[in-house]
């Protein structure tokens, strides 16, 4: 079986750690993933923009790249969703390549659970989780995350209202990023209201958003990872 | 107040500075969320709320697909039970067919229960301005009408205002013993009692027409619609073309829908259906029932169709983030939430209502909830197509697509480019790899930090790795 990863456009910019942590992560479970580095962003901008021409000459370099593959892991539940959830919005419902990709897309954590992958333990750490909402409402991921976590000693305490919507949005946090702060504002209280000091989640949109609104207005206590990087932390998370 | 879509960013600044609103969004998003989850848990102890939900959608789907004939039907029905039926292209024939039927029964006090149809074509002031006094029977609707304002919410109007709020307005219009709910409540209901005894003609919405017995359905928990629809000696029924459902048994499933999505209730405290008028109906001598289009055959032209399934629950709105942050008057329209980020737009003309559709950060909630189903977020990204085919997007946005979509597509452009600017954040965070504010993004920046984690790209780095 031959297992693609995509390393989304965020990640390979803003956070190159959590690629990293996925590969090793796919490598604890005994699959080796072949990056192709020609892979540049999957068009979910373009997409959500209304701009679908555009997205769907990305979506279909995307399905190129990965054509030989069985599985294609996404370390980030929304870019997975564009290629699973709406494809058929974009591209003919007939589009044999885009429905064979759709079926070979998934999330890390739903991937790493189709492995068996159990985790290693990790030192011991308090930390709460956000909901991410393509992985929550369009992919189903709710448990499988919060389990890998739990089985590698992590105790997670669990905020208000962890589904509701960061107010991240993609464009949606530029266009309208008075709502989108005010949004972020009611999740950091729910956050701090934990006592932990430590937010984990699966989309980095979403962790770009929220920490950078709380060290905005609450100053650094508090820090955002990947869930993925917390079960790496062990050794060294550079390769 | 005057609204409208077209200054949305404006009226957003505004509810985005106004305390008040917010302690009274987050009061009523609280029960509105947790009264539906508690009903549905209920409901699933014997039944299937999914199931439930699919019937809908499949009755709601028939509806739109075969709503020119269920229409006639009902139209036939209607008048073989004594009823006039009339059909209103738009906003300003609808007023006019009302202020007609006003005119011939020499009506000069009208009683109205809640009808988000009424509010869309401003009734109220078309009646007014021939002379009829229209008085809003249902509480909230009542109370806001005392304040000149607009429903901030389609089934709880007055849900911006607080008590002691409430109370101040009310003391202008009826005499209370005391500024509690039920003394206010009580105040109200003295006053209107009168209203319905003297009113010569009452004006309900729909929320069903039933086409195979050309009968209106009403939900209401107060009680005004039954006596609206009763009373007087005329009455009318304004509805859209769009409330039509083929049968008489299809109305448990949707009563079963509506009223566990709006309010979290089994039924509502009453469900009042009028069929026909005339001499053999129990109430009025002179029913009228108008059937209101204003751009919905259009919409069901359109790509966005699914959007007619709507049954006007408010579920969408009561579970929307954007929603509870600005509450409804920032949309400058009578739908407001999610549904009225589609309609609104489908109804007034996408030029109209631009930003409405980006309102969303596409989170889902709205969707998930919807009893028909109606897929929101992406009925919303479709109207953001339909303004990029159209040209309606700005050249900005266009130039920054342009320049992106460039570099997307050219992985040997989009390598070194990732490279530059991945530099360029590092070295601009300096030693506490934060950036505070960039010139240009401070739409990101005006309300936000960036952490910059690495200097580098994955890509730049992926043969260290081994891959």
């Amino acid at each position: 079986m031959k297992t693609g990863i995509f390393i989304t456009c965020l990640a390979d910019a803003m956070r190159p750690q959590i690629g990293f942590a996925a590969v090793r992560l796919l490598r604890e479970a005994g699959v080796e993933p072949f990056y192709p580095p020609a892979q540049t962003c999957c068009g979910q901008v373009a997409f959500n923009s209304g701009y679908f021409d555009e997205a769907a000459e990305l979506g279909e370099k995307c399905a190129d790249l990965f054509i030989d593959c069985d599985k294609v892991v996404f370390p980030s539940a929304s870019c997975c969703s564009l290629f699973r959830t709406h494809w058929q919005e974009y591209f003919n419902e007939d589009n044999k390549k885009m429905a064979a990709f759709a079926d070979k897309c998934m999330e890390l954590s739903e991937f790493l659970h189709s492995v068996s992958y159990s985790p290693r333990p990790q030192k011991y750490l308090q930390a709460t989780y956000h909901d991410c909402c393509a992985g929550l409402r369009e992919l189903n991921i709710k448990n499988t995350p919060r389990d890998f976590l739990k089985q590698a000693g992590v105790d997670i305490v669990e905020m208000r209202d962890c589904e509701e919507c960061c107010g991240f949005g993609g464009v949606f946090s530029t266009k309208f990023s008075g709502i989108s702060a005010a949004m972020a504002d009611r999740k950091c209280k729910n956050i701090a209201a934990t006592g932990t000091n430590t937010v984990l989640l699966g989309d980095l949109g979403c962790l770009l958003h929220l920490q950078g609104r709380m060290q905005r207005t609450n100053g650094d206590n508090i820090r955002f990872m990947h869930w993925a990087e917390v079960l790496v932390a062990e050794e060294s998370s550079t390769p | 107040m005057n609204t409208k879509p077209l200054y949305f960013h404006r009226q957003i600044a505004d509810a985005l500075n106004n305390d008040k609103l917010r302690a009274s969004l987050a009061a009523v998003r609280d029960n509105f969320i947790s009264h539906r989850a508690d009903a549905i848990t209920a409901y699933n102890q014997h039944g299937d709320f999914e199931q439930l939900r699919e019937q809908g959608r499949q009755i709601r789907d028939e509806s739109v697909r075969d709503m020119p004939d269920l229409l006639r039907t009902f139209q036939q029905n209607a008048q073989r039970a004594g009823a006039t039926v009339l059909w209103a292209k738009d906003s300003a024939a609808a007023c006019r067919l009302c202020a007609d039927i006003a005119s011939r029964h020499d009506v000069k006090l009208a009683v109205k229960s809640k009808s988000m149809a009424s509010e869309e074509i401003e009734l109220n002031d078309a009646l007014s301005e021939c002379g009829v006094e229209v008085v809003e029977t249902d509480l909230g609707e009542f109370i806001i009408q005392q304040n000149n304002e607009k429903p901030s919410h389609i089934i709880a109007p007055a849900m911006h205002k607080r008590r002691a709020e409430v109370a101040t307005i009310l003391s202008k219009t009826i005499s209370t013993k005391g500024d509690d709910a039920e003394s206010l409540t009580r105040g109200a209901r003295q006053y209107l009692r009168k209203k319905f005894l003297q009113a010569d003609m009452g004006i309900s919405g729909a929320n069903f027409l039933i086409a195979d017995t050309g009968s209106a359905l009403i939900v209401t928990n107060e009680g005004n619609g039954r006596m609206t629809t009763t009373l007087p000696r005329v009455h009318i029924t304004l509805a859209g073309i769009d409330k039509i459902i083929p049968r008489w048994r299809d109305i448990p499933t949707m009563l079963g829908l509506l009223t566990r999505s709006a309010t979290g209730q089994r039924l509502s405290n009453y469900v009042s259906i009028s069929t026909g008028g005339g001499q053999n109906a129990d109430g009025n001598q002179h029913a009228y029932i108008i059937l209101l289009d204003n751009g919905r055959s259009r919409l069901r032209q359109s790509d966005c169709r699914d959007m007619l399934r709507c049954i006007r629950c408010g579920a969408c709105m009561n579970h929307c983030p954007v929603y509870h942050t600005i509450g409804g008057h920032a949309y400058g329209a009578t739908y407001m939430g999610p549904m009225g980020q589609v309609l609104t737009p489908a109804l007034q003309g996408l030029e109209n209502a631009p930003d409405l559709p980006h309102a969303a950060t596409m989170c889902g909630a709205c969707e998930v909830v919807c009893p028909v189903k109606i897929p929101l977020p992406s009925l919303m990204r479709r109207l953001r197509r339909q303004q990029v085919r159209q040209q309606q997007r700005s050249y900005r946005e266009k130039i920054l697509m342009g320049i992106w979509f460039f570099t997307a597509r050219h992985p040997l452009v989009y390598a070194p480019v990732a490279s530059v600017i991945t530099r360029f954040l590092m070295i601009i965070g300096g030693q506490q790899k934060r950036i505070h504010h960039l010139p240009f993004l401070n739409s990101w920046f005006g309300e936000r930090d960036l952490t910059i984690s690495s200097g580098k790209t994955f890509r730049s780095m992926h043969k260290e790795l081994g891959l």
